[in-house]
């Protein structure tokens, strides 16, 4: 072939997967979960515990199982960055997770992947599909700039976890965060959606290789609400269903259908 | 929503700058910038991404954070006056001209792996992005561990309001530059982006040129 054909070819390509990525994988999504459903077998709960506003929690993960995060009050928002721990350097990746899902929106039947071409995290339940990928946690110069004084921030919760894992700010990645409604508008400029949060929201994110995160509950830095009126998360660290061959997280896409080979190759 | 921008101040003459390099396709390159330095990245032939990331020179675990700078900036694409804020919440940078009018800051980079992934396995052995910046931070002490959510120059990555995120073809043409002043001394490091399976190099990788300007006597 010509340089002008494989051009040619490569553009045909993606603007395919393109097309399925936006539209069938897109309506292909699972329906949010019901606020009441996806209750947690019993026997299958290793650990729960209350995180209170403000502060951050380590939690390991075996590959299978899952960490529920609940927003009890609907007034929490929880960043989350983690580490596979084959290898620290393979981590959270907030860029490849939107290009691979051609999406900025994570949902249930989405996934969150490593910067090595692997699956970190499947989202298999999700009452509230209003997660951050973009904008990230808050900081000492962002809690200043909102309240008048520095206060207990993600930056900070990050970088205490990481130095209690012999890990420093150099490993510490963009980071993901839930129970926090960011969209944009056709400007780019990024607005908070407060109506999109309600009391028990709670998301389920099933390891998808042994690994640690970091959970810290800290107000958005979008979010206009003092965090005086933050509440609680509940972690629970808990044995997930095995995935099945059509596991909508496994599947929805061509591009995901392969990060799940690579990461089951890893594995095998 | 392209409309091209540029700074009013006047725009540095070639001859005066102190360096002048062409990266070829698909390469490497850096250099430390001291503060007050401008550095021009010139998208030759048009529709070039040039990844970019920066850490500071005196202490390199302080480096360029994408979400940092896109909160400080309240917006989602990079362009003239961005401010590129460090993971310690301070301005590493400013972008002081721009005849393109949008950079990208949340695709991050290529690499063979997430190539493997978006476009199929016989694309995993194709240079990428992740390998010049492994290579180029080596020659500083840093490797993997240091590469974060980078800057994509003259890459056109729309973001819409339900959350679309596509690598679209690119809006510079060619000669179009984009200025950045350093507001410390930055290590600077750019990736020429060999990306050939989407539209970010208009599926044929191609040269920058890089200048480096002192700051104008006072």
């Amino acid at each position: 072939m010509t340089r002008a054909e494989i051009a040619d070819a490569n553009r045909r390509r993606y603007e395919a997967l393109r097309a399925t990525g936006q539209g069938e994988a897109t309506k292909a999504l699972p329906p949010p979960t019901a606020l009441d459903g996806a209750p947690i077998a019993p026997g299958a709960v290793i650990r729960s515990e209350t995180l209170p506003p403000g502060w951050y929690e380590t939690v390991r993960l075996r590959r299978g199982e899952a960490l529920r995060i609940v927003d009890i009050s609907g007034r929490a928002s929880v960043s989350v960055i983690g580490w596979c721990l084959h290898d620290t350097s393979e981590r959270l990746n907030c860029a490849d997770t939107a290009k691979v899902q051609w999406s900025t929106n994570l949902a249930k039947g989405r996934v969150i992947l490593t910067d090595m071409g692997r699956v970190f995290l499947s989202l298999i339940e999700d009452t509230s599909g209003a997660h951050d990928l973009l904008v990230g946690g808050s900081t000492p110069a962002s809690t200043l700039a909102a309240y008048g004084e520095t206060a207990r921030n993600t930056h900070d919760n990050f970088l205490a976890g990481a130095a209690k894992l012999g890990l420093g700010l150099r490993d510490i990645p963009p980071c993901v965060t839930f129970f926090a409604p960011v969209s944009l508008d056709g400007d780019g400029r990024f607005l908070w959606n407060g109506g999109r949060k309600r009391p028990g929201d709670f998301v389920d994110l099933r390891a998808e290789s042994d690994l640690v995160l970091i959970a810290s509950n800290c107000p958005h830095p979008l979010d206009p609400a003092r965090p005086v009126s933050a509440g609680p998360v509940t972690l629970v660290r808990h044995r997930a269903p095995p995935a099945t061959p059509d596991d909508p997280c496994r599947t929805i896409s061509p591009e995901i259908t392969r990060a799940f080979a690579f990461t089951d190759r890893m594995h095998a | 929503m392209t409309e091209t921008v540029t700074s009013n101040r006047r725009l540095p003459d070639p001859a005066d700058a102190v360096y002048s390099h062409d990266v070829p396709a698909e390469r490497s390159w850096s250099r430390l910038l001291r503060a007050g330095q401008t550095l021009r990245i010139v998208d030759l032939e048009g529709q070039q991404a040039v990844d970019a990331l920066l850490y500071c020179a005196a202490n390199p675990e302080e480096r360029y954070s994408a979400q940092d700078t896109l909160r400080v900036q309240g917006s989602a694409y990079v362009g003239l006056g961005t401010r590129l804020v460090s993971n310690k919440g301070r301005t590493m940078a400013h972008v002081a001209a721009d005849t393109c009018g949008r950079h990208d800051t949340s695709a991050g980079c290529c690499s063979c792996e997430s190539n493997a992934v978006r476009f199929g396995e016989q694309t995993r052995y194709q240079h990428a992005c992740r390998e010049n910046f492994i290579l180029e931070l080596s020659r500083h002490g840093l490797g993997k561990r240091d590469i974060v959510a980078n800057l994509n120059f003259f890459m056109n990555v729309p973001i819409d309001p339900a959350g679309n995120f596509t690598v679209d073809d690119g809006i510079s043409a060619g000669g179009n530059h984009v200025d950045i002043t350093a507001e410390m001394d930055v290590i600077f490091v750019i990736s020429n982006c060999p990306q050939v399976n989407n539209p970010c190099n208009g599926f044929n990788p191609t040269p920058v040129r890089v200048l480096v300007w002192d700051p104008p006597a006072a």
